[in-house]
Parts: structure tokens; C-alpha cells; sequence
């Protein structure tokens, strides 16, 4: 079981939660002439590393806000959880 | 190569079995090699005995960082099937079929391939029309396919719940008769042994820590037992697919999930058939030994950890008990997990990349193990001619940025959602 800390009501059991992926993918600016390889990029290629990953998670069962999770992906372990408008 | 026969069985049972030959050897690597395959898993060993067979090319190495098979061929749950609608899929994976009905008498190998058939379970009157839609798809591309009503099924499988009052009644099933399981180590080492017998050199406890590429073009590996040097080289690592993409500054459509499964303890045979719950994600058969072998959900978060988490576990075996009541009363007896490499619309790459002579096989999400030997058998052919096969022309690895997915599922670009 992970336990991550919501940083709207604290520790929570992952069951509360639901995962979002990657969060360090942008989104192409609006109303921005954008190529295929920009869409490419965005919608379907990541990085997925072993070691530390930025990923959006949702307290879904809890406060339902999104959140960002910093956490190794081999290890499990979770450095730091912000709010979804907050960056390293 | 000596040959596994029940004259050699006598033979060497007389002598006290001390004079049966090496499986495969465990040679030191050579400076250069025609064709070099990265990953000693099931693909890996499949795509250098097919090299070796279908297109004579035999200066080929294995590099596999651990021992060969003890990645997912190793960690599956042994189901083979081509119960799929889109023609891609459906065509790729009964081509693999005919290998797997060929496969013990082709490697001298018993793969105990048993084609026990598999049924997907319908809980609602929507899913037997889907189901009455996929079937026909299988058909047209020459699969067999069955639609089952709910007295069908229950004849087959009655130890499922049929009871009035519960949560997802069974409408029905398709079942694919010819679809079944196999004994997954011996894939790996029939595939081992024959491709050593050919020439191939299984190169094991060796890491790749490094590509050699020069104006666009692959030259060779840097490793941990030295510099090989090879024109061409084919990535077969499933879930390591990221690590040395990363190495190469490639990106690619792929993200790596863990997928669990575990064993009950064994029982009496109950089970002669493999069945998957229709309103979740869970597959049950019963192995040779008695165990119940069971799967269902990624564990929903990127990892690399190759062992899975319980609140998964519970949510699957809930799903399994909800099917077949008689689970409840069971102990567990083994859990494990690899690690997936799931595609961004569920379906595998078997592809030249923008490097020349750099070869990509992956994004087999859960289904790997059933496409072991068409994916081989694709996978050398696009290294020997430098081009796809009809086959796997499809999996290509522009169809992300073209807009052409084979997408079975519907699930979009989240292959983990369960």
C-alpha cells in the first residue's frame, strides 16, 4: 500500500486515490499553429523512467482535487506531493 | 544437438542421467556479430532461432543482463489466444497459432501447448452483442469463434456463479475453442536450445550499458563484458524498453506498468478451460499441477519494482470470487509481478527506428506471451530484409503520429485504467 500525503488532508491510503500519469508533459499552446510531431509529443510519447517521476494523481475518494506526486518508480518511495498548480 | 526423445529419455535414465548434453552453452562475447538481439526473454530467443532458421543467419548474439527467461516469460499466466477483432491483431496472433500448434515438434521441446480453449465471460445483453461482433470479425479472418448463451456456458463451466441475485449475472460467452496454454519456461529454453544448436551465442549476466551510433547508423554496444560491435541490433526488453530508449535519446509511445499474478494452492481438477470475468479485468485457469492461475489489473501506476502491490491483488481476486464463488475457500500459494511495457493504444511495435540498423520490438502491454513466436518470427524477418512483414506492418511505430492506432480496447492513450 502507498501512502501519499494529499496536501489538502494529509496522509492518505492509495485506495483513496486514482493515477494520472506523467505530469511533466505540456499541453501545446492554443491557438498556436502546432506541427504533428508537437501533438505527438503531448499525446502519446513519455518518458517513463526508472527513478524519480513527476506524475499527477486525483484524491478521488477524498478532497477530488488533482494533485502532483514526485515518487520512484522502483522503489515506491514518495519525496514530495504539491498542489497540481505548484512546481519543483 | 543431441534429440529429446523417449529413446534418449531410456538411454540416459539407464546411465543415471549424468551424460545428457549442455542445453546451451555459455559462450564469451565475439568482437562482432552479424545481428545482436538485446533481451534473453521469450521474443528475444524466438527472433535469433528464426534469424537462424528462416533467413540462415546465424553469427547472431543473445545479450540478456540476468539469466535467460526470468523476466515476464517466465512470469505469466500461460495463456495463448487470438480472440481479437481488428484484422492487425487478429491476423498477427493466428499466424502465431499455427506456430504454437507446431511448436514442440519444430524446437524437440514439449511446450505441453494445450488448446483448452478460452471463454470471455458477458454480464449484459450490450457486451453478447459486442462479443456477437468481435466473434464475427474473428471469423471472417478465418479464427474460430463461438457465441455461447447462458445454459452453454453453464454446462461447460458450472462451478461459476449462476445464482439469481447476483451483482453481474452471466448473459453468455464467446469462446475461442482452439485458443489454450502452455508450459512457459519451455518456450524459453526450447527456443534457447534450438538457437544455440544453430549458432547463436546466449550471452547471459551481461548489462547493455551503451549504444554505438555514428551519423545515423547503429554500430555496436558498449556492455558490461566489453564493446560488441554488430550492423544490426533489435530491442526485445518488454519493460526495460524506456531504459534504453533513453540511452539512445529515443522517446517513445511506451510506458512501463507492473501486472501481478499468483497461483492458488492445488487442487483437484475443476478447471479444463480458461475463463475471463467480463465486468472487470480477471483470467483463471488451472495449471497441470492443480493451481488456479490467476490475473487481472495493472497495478495502475508506473513502475519498475517487478513486485506488486496488495490493494490490487484484493481487487482482482474480489473479481475472481465474484465469478467463481468456490475461490473464497482457497489459500494463496504464490504471487508475482512483472513489469509491462504498455503501448499508448494497447497493441505491440515490431519496427525499424530512425537509426539504421536499430530494430524496435515492443509495447506488448499484457499479451506478450501469447505472441512469442509470431513476434519472433516478424521481428526477424523485418531485421533479415530490412523491412516489415505483411504481418507486422501494421505495428509500426508512426501510426502515434499519423493517427492509424489499433486501439482493441477503446482505451485511448491510458492502457492502465482498469
Amino acid at each position: 500500500m502507498l501512502y501519499i500525503k494529499c496536501p489538502h488532508c494529509g496522509l492518505r491510503p492509495q485506495t483513496e486515490f486514482s493515477y494520472g500519469g506523467d505530469a511533466t508533459v505540456k499541453r501545446p499552446e492554443l491557438n498556436k499553429e502546432i506541427s504533428d510531431q508537437d501533438w505527438d509529443n503531448f499525446v502519446y510519447l513519455r518518458k517513463s523512467p526508472r527513478g524519480k517521476h513527476l506524475e499527477l494523481w486525483q484524491h478521488i475518494s477524498g478532497c477530488r482535487q488533482w494533485i502532483k506526486v514526485e515518487r520512484d518508480t522502483l522503489t515506491h518511495e514518495i519525496f514530495t506531493t504539491l498542489k497540481a498548480n505548484e512546481n519543483i | 544437438m543431441q534429440k529429446y526423445s523417449v529413446f534418449s529419455l531410456i538411454k540416459n535414465a539407464f546411465k543415471g542421467h549424468k551424460d545428457w548434453e549442455v542445453a546451451w552453452k555459455d559462450p564469451t562475447p565475439k568482437s562482432e556479430y552479424d545481428v545482436i538481439i538485446i533481451g534473453g526473454g521469450g521474443h528475444g530467443l524466438a527472433t535469433a532461432y528464426y534469424l537462424a532458421k528462416e533467413h540462415n543467419i546465424t553469427k547472431v548474439a543473445i545479450i540478456e543482463k540476468g539469466w535467460i527467461g526470468g523476466g515476464n516469460v517466465g512470469r505469466n499466466t500461460t495463456i495463448i489466444r487470438s480472440n481479437y477483432m481488428h484484422d492487425e491483431n487478429g491476423l498477427f496472433s493466428e499466424f502465431g497459432m499455427d506456430l504454437w500448434r507446431n511448436m514442440s515438434q519444430d524446437l524437440n521441446f514439449n511446450v505441453m501447448f494445450s488448446p483448452r480453449g478460452i471463454i470471455n465471460l458477458a454480464h449484459s445483453d450490450a457486451q453478447m452483442n459486442v462479443y456477437s461482433r468481435r466473434g464475427n470479425s474473428m471469423r471472417l479472418n478465418g479464427i474460430d469463434a463461438v457465441l455461447l448463451n447462458r445454459e452453454e456456458v453453464k454446462k461447460i463451466i458450472p462451478m461459476a456463479d449462476f445464482s439469481e441475485n447476483v451483482r453481474f449475472p452471466i448473459f453468455g460467452g464467446l469462446m475461442q475453442p482452439s485458443a489454450g496454454t502452455a508450459r512457459h519456461d519451455a518456450v524459453a529454453w526450447g527456443y534457447a536450445r534450438q538457437a544455440d544448436s544453430m549458432g547463436v551465442d546466449i550471452i547471459q549476466n551481461c548489462e547493455v550499458t551503451g549504444f554505438d551510433v555514428s551519423n545515423g547508423k547503429i554500430l555496436g554496444i558498449r556492455t558490461s563484458k566489453g564493446d560488441i560491435k554488430a550492423k544490426k541490433i533489435g530491442l526485445c526488453v518488454a519493460g526495460s524498453t524506456n531504459i534504453l530508449a533513453e540511452k539512445l535519446n529515443m522517446t517513445l509511445p511506451i510506458e512501463t506498468h507492473l501486472l501481478q499474478a499468483c497461483v492458488s494452492e492445488p487442487i483437484k481438477p475443476i478447471l479444463d478451460n480458461v475463463v475471463t470475468f467480463g465486468a472487470g479485468h480477471f483470467y483463471c485457469s488451472q495449471s497441470d499441477k492443480g493451481e488456479m492461475v490467476m490475473g487481472g489489473d495493472l497495478d495502475g501506476y508506473n513502475s519498475y519494482a517487478q513486485r506488486g502491490n496488495l490493494p490490487t491483488l484484493q481487487h482482482v481476486l474480489t473479481e475472481g470470487i465474484a465469478m467463481f464463488p468456490f475461490l473464497s475457500k482457497l489459500k494463496m500459494l504464490r504471487t508475482w509481478g512483472g513489469i509491462m511495457d504498455m503501448s499508448m493504444d494497447g497493441s505491440p511495435i515490431i519496427d525499424k527506428t530512425h537509426i539504421e540498423g536499430l530494430y524496435l520490438n515492443c509495447g506488448w502491454c499484457y499479451g506478450g506471451f501469447k505472441a512469442t513466436p509470431a513476434s519472433g518470427w516478424t521481428f526477424a524477418h523485418t531485421i533479415a530484409q530490412d523491412r516489415p512483414h505483411e504481418l507486422n506492418a501494421g505495428y509500426n511505430l508512426n501510426r502515434f503520429s499519423t493517427g492509424h492506432l489499433i486501439d482493441e480496447k477503446g482505451l485511448g492513450t491510458k492502457t492502465w485504467i482498469s
